[in-house]
C-alpha cells in the first residue's frame, strides 16, 4: 500500500472512527491536556515573567551592569537600540558637612526615570507619613534618610555641602527599591540627581566609585542585550540579574518555580495516563476492524501504519483544538490574576503554544502508541473466531515507550534533570507499588466475596472476576485521588511550610557598626526596655589572600562569582556554637578545647565556588596581618532566614585581638521600633536598618506566588478527573453487555445499581486507601527532598483518602456508568 | 409443578416500526397468535423478516408500536422495564445464536448468574448440576475462551435451564455451530425441554430443525405469512 493511499486510509479512518464516537475519550483526554500544558505553560511564562518584575524591584531594572570605572557608552547605546530603556547612577562614599558637622554619607545620583522598576516613596518630614515619588531629585536638592536627619539634628529645608556643591535637604526618602542589597552599609543615604555629580568634585582618579547602568524593557530585548553584553563585559565590570536581587528572594523565585514545574508535571503524567486508559478502550474495539484489513490482506506494517497516522492526525487535530482552549483559559486566568496581582502581567510569549503542540502528538504516540502497537498482533482469524485478540505487545515494551516519553517531554518542559528523575522515579514506584498493593487486595475481595449479599456479591464479583482490569481501575483512580489528596490537604502543608521558611517574628531590624566595648550596653539597653536581648555577632574585615599558601587571583577563576568572592572583603566572624539554621555538611564543629585555634567554618556553595576543601589552608588579610585559617567544617546556610549569617567563622580566641564591629538582627515590632530612638541617642554610632519594607516585599511575592501555584493545582486536578473519568469509560463496553445480559436474565435495576455502587464504593476505598499511603509517602519526599521543609506526615490523609475515594468514586462511577443502566435488553439479541 | 394457564404466551396484533432515513420502516406487521404451556413454537423465516424482533416483544425485552402481549396472563405493557425483568427473572430462559455467556466469567459462574437473580441460595450447587448435566463437568472453571462453540453453547443451555424455567426463549441457537454439533446441541435442548416441561419458542431460518417443534410459524417482510396450527 502507497504512503498516499495509507494517509487517505487513515484520514477516513480517523472521520469514521470520530463519527461512531470511538475516538471521543480519547480526543477529549487530548484536548483536556494539551489545553493544561498550554495554559500552564502560558501562565508560567507569564506569572514568571510578572514575577521577574517584581523581583526586578530589587534590583530597580531587568538588568544592570556594575563597574568601578565609567561604563563605554556603547552599552547605552545598545540598549537604546534594542529599545530598552536606560538610567545612570552613580554611588560613592563621602562626607557631607553641617555646619560644623562632619557625616558619612552614602551618595547615590540617579538620572532621570530612576528607578525603572519599583517606587521611591518619600515623607516630607521624619516620621510622616510617606507617598510614591514620580520624580527624582531636581539638580540642587538631595533627599535622604530620617537617620541622617536624626544624626545631624536637623530639618528639610537644611542645607548641606557635599564637596564643592551646595545642596538642599527637601525630602526623607523612606523606601528606594534597591537599597535592599547593601544592608552593612554604614551611613545613611543622600540622593542626588546625577548633574551634579560633577559639580561636586569629589570624582577623582582613584575615588571609589560604583557606576551603575540600569536597563528595563521588554523580555526578549533584555535576553538579547544580556548575550550580547556577555562578550563584551570587561574584568570589573558586574551584570546583575533579577536573581542576583537577593538571595531570600532567589529561594523564594525558585521554590515557586519547583512548585509550578510539579504541577504541570503532574498535569502532563495524569493526561497520559488518562491517553493510555483510553487508547486502551480503542485498541480493544479495533480488534474486528483490524481483523478485517489483516483478513483483507493488510500487513501487519500497513495496520500499524495506518493507526498510526490516524493517531498523528488526531494529535494534531486535538492539540489544535486544546491549544485554542488553552489561550482562551489564559486570557480568563489572566483577567483574575492581574486582578490580583494589581498589576497587569506581561504579554505570554510563543514557546507555551509550541509546548502544547508538541505535548500533544508526544503523548498521543507515547501514551497511545503501545497498546495500538498490540493491534499489529490481531490474527485474520479472528473474522472467524471472534474470540482470538492475539497476544498483544510486551508489557515492559510498552511501559518503556511510556517512559521515555514521558521523560522527554518533562525534561523540554521544566529543564530540570534531578527534578524530572524525581518525579518520574516516584510516580512509576508508586505505580508499581500501588500495582502490588491493588493486586493483593482483590485476591482478598476474590476471598469475601462468598460470604456477602446478592448486590454486594455482584459488585465484589465484577472487580474480582477482572483481576487485571480491576487492578488497572485501582491504580488509575490511585494515582487520580493521591493527586487530590496531594492538592487539598497536603499542597496546604507544603505551602505553608514555604511560607513558614519566613516566619512573621522573622527579624525587621538590622544593629550595625556596634563598637566592642558597647555590645555588653547595648544589651542591657534592650533588657531595661523590657525587649528581648539581642545576640550581637562579631565581624572582623578581611581579605581572602591565600590558599595552601598558594597567593590567590582573580584571574585564576573563570568563574564570574568566584572572580567577584575572592576580591571582595570578607566578614569574619567567631563563635563558641554553629548559627540557628545552620548544617553542617562535612568535617566538625569545633570543640571548647579548640577555642584558639586557627580553624575555619566555611560554608559550603562557597567553598565550592572558590574551589577550597575540607583541610585546606586559607590566608587572610586582616588589618595588614596575615592571619592562616584551616578549614574543618562546611556548612549550609540558611539564607532566606533573615537572621545574620557569615560565610566565614572562626572559633573564639583566634580573631578577638583585631579591630572588629558587632552586628545583630532583630524582630521589633511597631511600638518597640519607636523606642529605637533612645538606642540612636545613646550610642551614636550604632546604625540602625529597617528590613521591614524588603521582608513586607518579599512576604508579598511569596503569597502571590502560593496563589500562582494554588491556581495552577486547579489544571492538574482536571487531569485528575479527567483520569478518573477515563478509567470509568475504560469498561464501559463490557459494562453495558454485561448489564444487558444481566437485564435478559431477570436483573431489576435497582440490583443493578446496587451492585455498581458496591463495585466502585470497594474500588475507591481500595484506591483512596492506597493513594492517602502513597500521597502521604510522597508528600514527605518531596518536602523533605526537594523543596527542603520540615514536614510531618499524616496518618488520617490515609482515612481520609479511603473516604473520599469510597464516596468519590462511588458516586463518579454510577454518574459514569449510568446509561449502562440505560442499556436496553434487547441488545442482546441483536449483537452478533 | 406450576399450574399454568393453556394459554401461555398470547401475542395481540402486535406491530413494530422503527424510524429509518428513508422514513418509517416496519419490522412486525399485525401479529397475533397463542402458544399453550408445555408446547414447542418455531417461528421462521429468512434473514430480516423480524424474527428476532418478534422474540424479543415476546420476552418483554422490547415493547411493540401497538399490539400487546401477555404472559402467563400478564400483560407486559403494564409493566416497566424492571417490571418485566421481575417477570423474567426465574421465569424465562435465554439462549443465543452467539452464545452471550459473559467473558470474565467461568462457566460455573455463567450458569451461577440466573440463579443468583432467581435469589437462589443454593446458586453453585445447582450449576454445578445443570452443567454436569450437559456434561460440561470437566469444564467448570473454564472460562468462555477456553470452551469450543458447542460447549459455549451447551454452557448457555445449562445457563438457559438452570433455574428451571416457565418459558425458553432460543434465537438461532445452532447458528454459530456446525451440522454435527449443532444436531446435539440441539437434541439437548429438546431433552431438556421435555424433562421440565417448558414452553420454548425458537427463532430459527433451519426448516428441519423447525419441524422438530410442535408448531411453526412463517413470517415474511414482517407479516405472519403461515401458521402450521391453523393449517392444519
Amino acid at each position: 500500500m502507497l504512503l498516499n493511499q495509507q494517509i487517505q486510509l487513515s484520514l477516513r479512518m480517523l472521520w469514521r472512527d470520530f463519527r461512531s464516537g470511538e475516538l471521543r475519550i480519547l480526543a477529549f483526554a487530548l484536548i483536556i491536556a494539551v489545553g493544561s500544558v498550554t495554559a500552564v505553560g502560558f501562565f508560567i511564562d507569564r506569572v514568571q515573567q510578572g514575577m521577574e518584575s517584581q523581583a526586578a524591584e530589587l534590583i530597580a531594572a531587568d538588568l544592570v551592569v556594575a563597574s568601578p570605572h565609567p561604563l563605554p557608552d556603547n552599552y547605552r547605546q545598545a540598549a537604546l537600540t534594542r529599545g530598552l530603556q536606560v538610567v545612570d547612577t552613580v554611588n560613592f562614599r563621602s562626607v557631607i558637612l553641617v555646619g560644623e558637622k562632619l557625616q558619612l554619607v552614602e551618595v547615590k545620583a540617579v538620572g532621570n526615570g530612576y528607578p525603572l522598576r519599583g517606587q521611591l516613596r518619600v515623607a516630607p518630614t521624619a516620621f510622616a507619613s510617606e507617598a510614591i515619588s514620580e520624580s527624582i531629585p531636581a539638580a540642587g536638592e538631595s533627599w535622604v534618610e530620617a537617620r541622617l536627619l536624626q544624626l545631624l539634628h536637623i530639618e528639610p529645608g537644611a542645607t548641606v555641602s557635599l564637596g564643592q556643591r551646595m545642596l538642599t535637604i527637601n525630602k526623607v526618602l523612606t523606601y528606594e527599591p534597591d537599597r535592599g542589597g547593601d544592608f552593612f552599609s554604614v551611613a545613611p543615604r543622600l540622593l542626588i540627581n546625577i548633574d551634579d555629580v560633577a559639580a561636586t568634585g569629589l570624582i577623582q582618579t582613584g575615588a571609589l566609585v560604583s557606576y551603575r547602568l540600569l536597563i528595563a524593557g521588554k523580555r526578549s530585548d533584555t535576553v538579547d542585550y544580556q548575550g550580547w553584553l556577555t562578550t563584551r563585559i570587561q574584568t570589573g565590570e558586574q551584570l546583575l540579574t533579577v536573581n542576583e536581587g537577593r538571595p531570600e528572594l532567589r529561594t523564594a523565585l525558585q521554590r515557586a518555580q519547583d512548585f509550578l514545574a510539579l504541577a504541570s508535571m503532574i498535569s502532563v503524567l495524569l493526561a497520559g495516563v488518562a491517553i493510555a486508559t483510553s487508547a486502551r478502550r480503542f485498541a480493544q474495539r479495533h480488534l474486528d476492524a483490524t481483523a478485517m484489513l489483516r483478513c483483507f490482506g493488510a500487513a501487519q506494517r500497513t495496520v500499524i501504519s495506518l493507526f498510526g497516522l490516524e493517531m498523528l492526525w488526531l494529535a494534531l487535530l486535538a492539540s489544535t483544538v486544546g491549544a485554542v482552549l488553552g489561550v482562551l483559559m489564559q486570557v480568563v486566568i489572566s483577567q483574575i490574576m492581574d486582578q490580583l496581582f494589581l498589576t497587569n502581567l506581561p504579554l505570554p510569549t510563543l514557546k507555551p503554544l509550541l509546548l502544547g503542540y508538541a505535548s500533544g502528538v508526544m503523548l498521543l504516540l507515547g501514551f497511545a502508541m503501545p497498546p495500538l502497537l498490540g493491534l499489529r498482533q490481531v490474527p485474520p482469524l479472528r473474522v472467524l473466531r471472534r474470540d482470538l485478540v492475539g497476544r498483544g505487545v510486551a508489557t515492559w515494551q510498552m511501559y518503556l515507550t511510556v517512559v521515555i516519553s514521558m521523560g522527554l517531554l518533562l525534561y523540554w518542559q521544566i529543564g530540570q534533570l534531578r527534578m524530572v528523575l524525581f518525579v518520574i522515579g516516584g510516580m512509576m514506584f508508586a505505580v508499581a507499588l500501588l500495582t502490588l498493593a491493588a493486586y493483593v487486595l482483590v485476591r482478598v475481595i476474590n476471598r469475601l466475596r462468598q460470604s456477602v449479599g446478592v448486590a454486594w456479591r455482584f459488585g465484589l464479583a465484577n472487580i474480582a472476576r477482572r483481576p487485571g482490569g480491576s487492578v488497572i481501575q485501582i491504580v488509575s483512580f490511585g494515582i487520580g485521588i493521591m493527586v487530590l489528596l496531594l492538592l487539598s490537604t497536603v499542597r496546604t502543608d507544603l505551602l505553608e511550610g514555604w511560607r513558614r521558611s519566613l516566619p512573621n517574628d522573622a527579624p525587621n531590624h538590622f544593629l550595625i557598626n556596634v563598637q566592642p566595648d558597647q555590645v555588653d550596653a547595648i544589651q542591657q539597653f534592650f533588657k531595661n526596655e523590657g525587649m528581648a536581648q539581642p545576640l550581637l555577632h562579631p565581624m572582623v574585615r578581611a581579605r581572602l589572600v591565600s590558599i595552601n599558601d598558594r597567593a590567590v587571583n582573580a584571574t585564576d577563576y573563570q568563574d564570574e562569582q568566584a572572580k567577584h568572592l575572592v576580591t571582595r572583603e570578607f566578614n569574619l566572624s567567631w563563635s563558641a556554637q554553629p548559627q540557628a539554621g545552620n548544617t553542617i555538611d562535612a568535617g566538625q564543629w569545633w570543640k571548647t578545647t579548640e577555642h584558639g585555634q586557627p580553624l575555619l567554618s566555611l560554608e559550603s556553595k562557597l567553598a565550592q565556588t572558590i574551589g577550597v576543601k575540607l583541610h585546606d589552608r586559607v590566608g587572610f588579610d586582616v588589618n595588614g596581618s596575615i592571619v592562616q585559617l584551616k578549614i574543618t567544617n562546611l556548612r549550609t546556610v540558611d539564607w532566606d532566614s533573615f537572621k545574620v549569617n557569615f560565610f566565614t567563622v572562626s572559633p573564639p580566641g583566634v580573631l578577638e585581638q583585631y579591630p572588629s564591629s558587632w552586628v545583630t538582627s532583630l524582630y521589633l515590632t511597631a511600638e518597640e521600633k519607636h523606642r529605637l530612638s533612645g538606642l540612636i541617642k545613646q550610642f551614636p554610632n550604632v546604625t540602625i536598618i529597617d528590613i521591614e519594607a524588603i521582608m513586607n516585599r518579599v512576604r508579598a511575592i511569596m503569597d502571590r506566588l502560593a496563589l500562582a501555584v494554588e491556581f495552577l493545582f486547579l489544571f492538574t486536578l482536571l487531569a485528575g478527573l479527567a483520569v478518573l473519568y477515563a478509567a470509568i469509560a475504560a469498561n464501559l463496553d463490557e459494562r453495558r453487555f454485561e448489564s444487558a445480559i444481566l437485564r435478559t436474565l431477570g436483573a431489576r435495576r435497582y440490583l443493578l445499581r446496587r451492585g455498581l455502587i458496591a463495585e466502585f464504593v470497594t474500588l475507591g476505598a481500595l484506591a483512596g486507601m492506597l493513594a492517602g499511603t502513597t500521597a502521604t509517602a510522597l508528600a514527605w519526599v518531596l518536602a523533605t527532598q526537594v523543596f527542603h521543609f520540615p514536614y510531618i506526615p499524616q496518618p488520617w490523609i490515609t482515612l481520609v483518602g479511603t473516604l473520599v475515594g469510597a464516596v468519590g468514586i462511588g458516586a463518579a462511577g454510577l454518574l459514569g456508568t449510568r446509561q449502562v443502566l440505560q442499556q436496553p435488553p434487547m441488545q442482546t439479541l441483536k449483537r452478533t | 409443578m406450576v399450574q399454568v394457564s393453556p394459554c401461555f404466551i398470547e401475542a395481540v396484533q402486535l406491530s413494530k416500526q422503527v424510524n429509518s432515513a428513508e422514513g418509517a420502516l416496519s419490522i412486525l406487521d399485525n401479529i397475533s397468535f397463542q402458544v399453550a404451556a408445555g408446547t414447542s413454537l418455531a417461528v421462521l423465516g429468512a434473514s430480516g423478516s423480524g424474527k428476532t424482533t418478534l422474540l424479543g416483544i415476546l420476552a418483554g425485552l422490547d415493547l411493540p408500536s401497538s399490539g400487546r402481549v401477555s404472559f402467563d396472563g400478564i400483560d407486559l405493557n403494564t409493566l416497566d422495564e424492571d417490571g418485566r425483568a421481575g417477570l423474567r427473572a426465574g421465569s424465562v430462559g435465554f439462549v443465543f445464536q452467539n452464545f452471550q455467556l459473559l467473558q470474565g466469567l467461568t462457566a460455573i459462574e455463567n450458569v451461577m448468574l440466573p440463579l443468583e437473580l432467581a435469589g437462589e441460595s443454593n446458586a453453585r450447587a445447582m450449576a454445578r448440576e445443570t452443567l454436569t448435566r450437559v456434561g460440561l463437568a470437566s469444564r467448570l472453571t473454564h472460562y468462555p475462551n477456553q470452551l469450543s462453540g458447542g460447549e459455549q453453547q451447551r454452557c448457555a443451555i445449562a445457563r438457559a435451564f438452570a433455574t428451571r424455567p416457565k418459558l425458553l426463549f432460543a434465537d438461532e441457537p445452532t447458528g454459530n455451530l456446525d451440522q454435527e454439533t449443532g444436531r446435539r446441541v440441539i437434541a439437548l435442548l429438546f431433552e431438556l425441554n421435555r424433562e421440565q416441561g417448558t414452553t420454548l419458542i425458537m427463532a430459527t431460518h433451519d426448516v428441519r430443525l423447525a419441524e422438530q417443534c410442535d408448531r411453526q410459524l412463517y413470517l415474511d417482510a414482517g407479516r405472519l405469512l403461515r401458521d402450521s396450527a391453523q393449517v392444519n
